[in-house]
């Protein structure tokens, strides 16, 4: 039974990661496309934690701790960068 | 025991999936920059949030232990998604928007993105002050 909510929720983020791609091919503005840049950090730390869950390791927790701190700080110095025009002044 | 410990983390995972996939498809859907912004922090955060609940239960059902890294990546999911819609919002505000297209502020200042403070208002440039 687990196994089969698993694959069904790889499948659902899986398909929110290609929603996510085509956002960012498809995007008019520079804010939409760091949104759903954020959205995909977001997507690819649930895809990191239900592999770990399929294979019964917990090494893949911390990969998901690091991922989630890359993608805060990198979507922070994007918003700053289009805030301001640099990041660090 | 087993049995109840299993049909709950079958509906996180499920719960957290449905989620993960509407916050991404309202990311497609919706059509306007800033109810954009609504779909992915709120559902995809709370998907995640669902799919972690459920390790942590899988890692007491079957593991014996209950771990707490999980708790520790929802914590910072759910600190950090505000602050960077916060930041998307503001970059929305400076580019895209002028003091007359945004409601009023209240008091009799501007929004915070738009306001030059007094002291600053010499080295603004003509086009910022108003």
């Amino acid at each position: 039974m687990i196994a089969y909510a698993i694959y069904f929720a790889a499948g659902c983020f899986g398909l929110a990661f290609l929603m996510n791609l085509w956002k960012i091919a498809t995007a008019e503005g520079v804010g939409d496309r760091v949104l759903a840049l954020d959205t995909m950090v977001i997507n690819a730390i649930a895809l990191m934690i239900l592999y770990g869950l399929a294979n019964g390791t917990e090494i893949f927790f911390e990969a998901a701790m690091i991922v989630a701190m890359l993608g805060f700080v990198s979507t922070v110095a994007y918003a700053r960068f289009m805030l301001r025009g640099n990041i660090i002044e | 025991m087993e049995q109840v410990l299993d049909l709950l983390i079958t509906f996180f995972l499920v719960i957290g999936g449905v989620f993960g996939l509407v916050g991404s498809f309202g990311l497609i859907k919706l059509n306007d920059p800033m109810s954009r912004l609504h779909a992915p922090t709120k559902a995809t955060t709370l998907g995640v949030g669902g799919v972690l609940i459920a390790s942590m239960l899988h890692a007491y059902a079957y593991e014996g232990h209950l771990s707490w890294h999980e708790l520790l990546i929802t914590l910072f999911l759910f600190l950090t998604a505000p602050i960077t819609a916060n930041f998307i919002a503001k970059a929305h505000i400076h580019r895209h928007e002028t003091p007359g297209t945004l409601p009023l502020a209240g008091g009799d200042r501007k929004w915070a993105t738009h306001d030059i403070p007094p002291e600053d208002q010499e080295a603004a440039s003509p086009a910022d002050r108003g």
